[in-house]
């Protein structure tokens, strides 16, 4: 709405009819134009009266009005004959010594143009100020905000409505009632209406009549509104009121509750998802490396740390480049990052692990050494401190799929891409040549090497492919997480683990192993903490692997095992 | 022992048990006198040391490499300093016969775990069995379903991990982060006295000296040799009717035993003991020592503890941002370019140039066959 006064605004030069474009505006009603007058009063208390009493109107030219007294941009001006106006003033614009403003009215805010038809500038020494004292002020911010969530009521953006319901419902001001049954008709988004409906019952179920708050907290029951059960609770404890309401409110709370256990066990599986998604992505790479080469490669989670400062640095770029479509850079910075930690981990491969083939304990130590200093090296070249990644818009935000649960977008996106890389890996490692040669000297080296595979070309791609899956997993993370030099060594540990508990050699085996390690933390974890959960997931992996020494799935026959 | 055997081990013993605490002893502002401060280092060191020789029974002989022996030491560390915290007593910060720290946290009663802690013979005890009983519980299970490898060194990192967390909570009443510090004495002897703080040291070296012993003792022993076949082929030892899993055991257990040792003297000399000491981190900077040192080798993760414990105190005082890119350094250049480490280098080098006898060393440690023979080299 502001922005359309300014449209209106900007337009005005060009309109040949000044007086027309004045006479447009229409007229307040005489409750309005009193208050308008009273709120310019010297009197604290007449005024604060006024100002009530224009909020009350819930008419929405009245909010630039109280808007302005609260910065205190109110004037009184006098007209010819000896009567007065309020005014809005704008901002000062200094011309030689004086220091003039350009006027508004106080209903609607229309500019108000001087004779020639141009904006009327005045001098401010000529004009009367409206002083506004501290209780003047504060009565009128929640008029204000109450306004403001009228008008978030019809905003085009189903989110900024949803919000707008709850923060009125929670506010719990029967003045908001009106708009907000308003609103419900019109209506058509479902988890707005979900919204609404919840506003109007908490609403009723604070300052409606008996026969109303019993039949809002049935609605409430209903709706399984979480924001309404310590109320219902309160409700159904206070003895004023009648045993048909305490019931009815007791009734609701059961339900809730009910409600509010599907949706946590809703929550904690798609938590559970999310973690085996992101452990998944990180565990590929690791565990084809494994299981191609024997090598665990430790630097992984620095390798991560890569991707995701690529990511940073993208983002970086764009805000200095190209800040236009700086709601693309995350596109960009995918591709970035899994190129940059495959060169870093073909770099890696080709300069130091190739000359270690055969010895995986020293290859574990040697890629310690490296993680250390790639880890110091990021810290020396960023900082310490994290660095902050935005999250494009079309990343956050969520899905609701049902009452009290909503998907966020970037968990969402993470799983998808996931998804993608193993369904990639799956298409490279059983449809093209490339992966028929990986699977082949991972089967046997020698025998490969005799028979054509250059079976080191193949290590060195393959460990690149897997460190630029990590930069993948790093940028990945960048939307959900901190960004800082330990950040790989936050989940480096457990996609370790899932590269035990899984085996080698079939990568069904990392997936079972990600879901099931992702899943069983995010389910114990709220009964354990996250420290034992931790613990209890170690305690598990030693145990399973009590039966399954290799892992799920372990490579069989002759060279299994030597 | 050979006799230059002999004569080495005795003059090295006796500079540190007898020559460093005398000098230290002298009047202050003698030429010859080592200032107190180093004094401490070098008991620091030596602690060090002892866990490094653990580490070495385990890795070098044994070919177990295990990324969480932080674990044990901060075991050991952990249960001696349980009883310097009691000995307190009331004499802490709060006045309170309870730890400081559990009266931040409004602990009103003593934890029952930390009850047997009052007694010291209990707490020796537990310096040895708490690290010895974990160390055997975590071989048998996973030695038993041979998990070995790199498998193995994952598993023990997460060890390191889990405890590291575990111990950083306030839950556990072990201090949280800030683990357990302000001790004011030592089975009655005040901690903070020069004289004090030399014994330590001399019980330190002494245990240094017995350690070693008792290191070669084990790998010159028959279990030693088969300790030695299990780090070359594990599975023909297997075939031979050996129980690889029982030998690995056995060390492992030693080696915490001796790890354990090595963080309850620590705790008496540093005065601090925090979970900042057991995590990932620290548990792998103690491999760096042997493995610089040279593996395999019972001389070297002396050296090498002291050499690179040295190295870093030199560095983070000067540049500690070179620290631990130093670090990550030796590890890529030891691994790629020492295998053997200082000492084994050493010993090579003069048994080429010398061409007499060979040197006191177990067979360099080359890899086991089951993974040497992917490798077409």
């Amino acid at each position: 709405m502001i922005i359309r006064l300014l449209l209106a605004l900007a337009l005005l030069p060009g309109l040949t009819a000044p007086a027309a474009a004045q006479g447009a505006a229409p007229a307040p009603s005489p409750e309005i134009a009193t208050a308008i007058t009273e709120v310019a009063s010297s009197e604290a208390a007449v005024q604060e009266a006024a100002a009530v009493a224009l909020g009350k109107t819930g008419d929405r030219k009245v909010l630039p009005l109280l808007e302005a007294l609260r910065e205190g941009s109110v004037y009184v001006r006098p007209l010819p004959g000896g009567k007065k106006e309020t005014v809005i003033v704008g901002d000062k614009v200094n011309e030689g010594e004086k220091t003039l403003v350009p006027l508004f009215t106080a209903y609607g805010r229309e500019p108000i143009l001087g004779p020639d038809g141009k904006p009327l500038l005045v001098e401010v020494g000529k004009l009367e100020e409206v002083s506004t004292g501290r209780s003047l002020r504060i009565a009128i911010r929640p008029l204000i905000d109450a306004f403001s969530g009228q008008s978030q009521l019809t905003d085009p953006d189903w989110t900024v409505r949803q919000a707008a319901a709850v923060k009125m419902g929670n506010a719990g001001d029967a003045g908001a009632l009106p708009a907000l049954t308003e609103a419900l008709a019109k209506e058509k988004d479902r988890w707005v209406r979900y919204a609404l409906e919840e506003a109007v019952a908490l609403i009723q179920l604070k300052s409606g009549s008996e026969v109303e708050r019993t039949r809002a907290a049935g609605t409430l029951g209903s709706l399984g509104s979480q924001d309404a059960i310590d109320r219902l609770r309160d409700v159904a404890r206070d003895s004023a009121s009648s045993d048909q309401l305490r019931g009815a409110a007791g009734d609701a709370v059961k339900r809730i509750e009910r409600w509010a256990l599907l949706t946590q066990t809703m929550q904690i599986l798609f938590q559970g998802l999310s973690l085996s998604s992101i452990l998944l992505l990180m565990a590929l790479g690791l565990a084809i490396v494994f299981g191609l080469m024997g090598v665990i490669n430790m630097a992984h989670g620095e390798l991560m740390a890569l991707g995701a400062y690529t990511t940073y640095v993208t983002q970086t770029w764009f805000q200095d480049h190209a800040a236009g479509s700086i709601e693309y850079y995350f596109v960009v910075s995918l591709p970035l990052a899994f190129l940059v930690s495959g060169t870093a981990g073909f770099a890696l491969e080709r300069g130091v692990i190739r000359f270690l083939y055969g010895r995986p304990l020293e290859t574990l130590l040697l890629t310690w050494g490296v993680s250390l200093m790639i880890q110091q090296g990021l810290r020396l070249w960023f900082g310490a401190a994290n660095v902050d990644v935005l999250s494009p818009k079309w990343l956050s935000g969520g899905i609701p799929v049902m009452i009290g649960v909503v998907l966020p977008y970037n968990r969402l996106f993470i799983i998808g891409l996931a998804t993608a890389a193993v369904a990639a890996m799956y298409f490279l490692l059983f449809r093209t040549d490339a992966g028929l040669r990986v699977r082949a000297v991972t089967q046997n080296r020698g025998m490969a090497a005799c028979l054509g595979v250059r079976s080191r070309r193949v290590d060195a791609l393959t460990f690149a492919l897997g460190a630029g899956l990590a930069g993948l997993a790093g940028c990945a993370l960048t939307q959900i997480g901190n960004v800082g030099p330990e950040l790989g060594q936050n989940y480096i540990v457990d996609s370790f683990m899932v590269v035990v508990t899984g085996g080698v050699g079939k990568l069904l085996g990392t997936i079972l192993a990600a879901v099931g390690i992702g899943g069983l933390n995010k389910i114990i974890e709220p009964g354990l903490g996250a420290v034992f959960g931790k613990v209890g997931i170690l305690v598990l992996v030693i145990l399973f692997i009590q039966r399954r020494p290799s892992g799920l799935f372990a490579a069989k026959g002759r060279y299994a095992d030597s | 022992m050979r006799t230059r055997e002999r004569w080495a081990f005795l003059a090295v013993a006796a500079v540190l048990v007898v020559v460093l605490p005398t000098l230290n002893a002298l009047p202050a502002g003698s030429p010859l006198r080592v200032s107190d401060f180093t004094l401490n280092l070098f008991g620091k060191f030596l602690t060090y040391a002892i866990l490094a020789l653990g580490i070495d029974l385990i890795w070098g002989y044994a070919g177990v490499l295990s990324l969480g022996h932080g674990v044990f030491f901060g075991l050991g560390a952990y249960a001696m300093g349980m009883h310097l915290m009691l000995e307190i007593g009331a004499k802490g910060v709060y006045q309170n016969v309870l730890p400081d720290f559990m009266v931040w946290n409004r602990v009103t009663e003593l934890p029952l775990f930390w009850k047997p802690f009052y007694s010291a013979w209990f707490t020796l005890l537990a310096v040895v069995l708490v690290p010895g009983l974990f160390a055997a519980v975590f071989g048998f299970l996973t030695f038993r379903s041979r998990i070995r490898g790199v498998y193995f060194s994952i598993i023990t990192q997460a060890l390191a991990l889990c405890a590291w967390l575990t111990f950083n909570r306030n839950a556990m009443n072990l201090g949280g982060t800030n683990g357990l510090s302000g001790f004011k004495t030592m089975f009655g002897f005040p901690l903070n006295s020069p004289g004090t703080q030399r014994g330590l040291y001399v019980v330190t070296a002494l245990f240094l000296c017995g350690a070693y012993l008792l290191c070669r003792w084990i790998v010159r022993s028959p279990a030693g040799k088969v300790l030695v076949a299990i780090r070359d082929s594990e599975t023909r030892v297997l075939f031979c009717g050996y129980s690889p899993a029982a030998f690995k055991m056995f060390v492992f257990t030693v080696s915490a035993v001796l790890a354990g040792l090595a963080g309850a003297l620590y705790v008496g000399q540093v005065g601090i003991i925090t979970p900042a000491r057991i995590g990932v981190l620290p548990s792998i900077e103690m491999i760096i020592w042997v493995a610089v040192g040279g593996r395999g080798t019972l001389i070297g993760p002396v050296v090498g503890a002291f050499g690179v414990n040295w190295l870093q105190s030199l560095l983070t005082t000067h540049y500690p941002d070179l620290w631990i890119l130093v670090l990550g350094g030796m590890f890529v250049t030891v691994v790629l370019f020492f295998p053997d480490g200082v000492v084994g280098t050493a010993q090579k080098l003069m048994a080429r140039f010398a061409r007499v006898g060979a040197p006191l060393q177990a067979p360099a440690p080359s890899e086991p066959a089951e993974t040497a023979e992917l490798t077409p080299r």
